[in-house]
């Protein structure tokens, strides 16, 4: 009877304690330490969430969201991230088998598709500050302009650290310590695909709703 | 029998698939994109029609939001109740919980606080 036979198959759960093993690998580490920055990233959008929530009627007079949103633009910026999400996710498969060529192509689908993405928020942004509805005309403009720049921001963020992770690969191929930059860059692009999802439904469609 | 468990280290980075066949991970990834598509589209579909009961409308949004990021989380990023995954399991549910305190206080206390003001006139009055 074998140290892992007796924790592998009578106790899944391990509620015996782990067998001895050493520490975790770097790859394990890394991306633990990246999931716990991810978790405080969403904690300080949770804040502006917060601060959305809280300010989403006071229009001091001005423009409600049901006047400014067009729906059918965020539907676009929908689509774009949640194609890269899923694009992003094939270039990380395509990194696994060390398939160089998919990978740069995923990436490049990928990338493109985030310029879309922040394309159709710039020309929003410029369109809502044209009207007179900037950020400083209401306290829930103010509020709506930094939560959704701030997620604006981060995909900005992305698309440096993709090009970055693209040319890392194409110069120095798939080692570890590549390999685990690009687990810590999947996950953030993920993160952000998430945080939209909560922008698009609370602050779109529930504020053009009313 | 315990060939099968050395194969399955003891933990998983975030993001990491305990699959590795290619095929399998694919059709993830497929089913992940096409389960966010449905949910996106009926999330649109419900935020624009007037074939459902209007004050639902909020809470049909929220829900389906709730299940879209569950939707990312498990086919995207791959988190699981593995065994293998109960650090990342742990760490989320963490950030959950500082999640719904800052929103559901601030969302609690402001609402108190509104109700309980006097309307903004009356405060000028009090000033004056």
């Amino acid at each position: 009877m074998t140290d892992a036979m007796l924790h592998g198959h009578g106790d899944p759960y391990l509620l015996g304690g782990r067998p001895h093993e050493g520490p975790a690998s770097k790859r394990i580490t890394t991306g633990y330490g990246f999931w716990i920055f991810l978790l405080s990233d969403i904690v300080m959008f949770s804040c502006f969430f917060a601060a959305y929530a809280v300010l989403s009627g006071q229009t001091a007079g001005g423009p409600k969201g049901a006047e400014l949103f067009d729906l059918r633009s965020v539907a676009a910026e929908t689509a774009f991230l949640l194609l890269s999400s899923f694009t992003c996710g094939l270039a990380m498969i395509a990194a696994d088998v060390r398939n160089a060529f998919w990978y740069q192509i995923g990436m490049a689908v990928t990338c493109l598709l985030g310029l879309g993405f922040l394309a159709l928020e710039f020309r929003e942004f410029a369109e809502l500050v044209g009207r007179g509805a900037g950020p400083t005309r209401s306290a829930f403009l103010s509020s709506f302009f930094t939560l959704v720049g701030c997620h604006g921001a981060h995909v900005s963020a992305g698309i440096l650290w993709l090009l970055t992770m693209m040319a890392q690969v194409f110069a120095k191929g798939f080692r570890a310590d590549i390999m685990r930059r690009l687990l810590c860059f999947a996950l953030f692009w993920h993160a952000l695909d998430i945080i939209w999802v909560a922008i698009f439904s609370v602050v779109y469609l529930l504020g053009s709703g009313t | 029998m315990s060939d099968q468990h050395l194969h399955h280290p003891l933990d998983l980075a975030p993001g990491d698939e305990e699959e590795v066949r290619v095929g399998p991970r694919l059709l993830g990834y497929c089913v992940g994109f096409a389960l966010a598509i449905l949910l996106t589209l009926t999330s649109f579909f419900v935020a624009g029609t007037s074939l459902v009961w209007q004050p639902s409308i909020p809470v049909a949004l929220i829900v389906l939001a709730i299940a879209q990021m569950g939707v990312h989380l498990v086919f995207f990023i791959h988190i699981t109740t593995d065994p293998d995954n109960t650090n990342n399991i742990l760490a989320l549910a963490f950030g959950l919980l500082i999640v719904f305190l800052v929103v559901g206080g601030s969302l609690w206390i402001m609402a108190h606080l509104n109700e309980n003001m006097p309307p903004m006139d009356q405060i000028m009055r009090m000033q004056r």
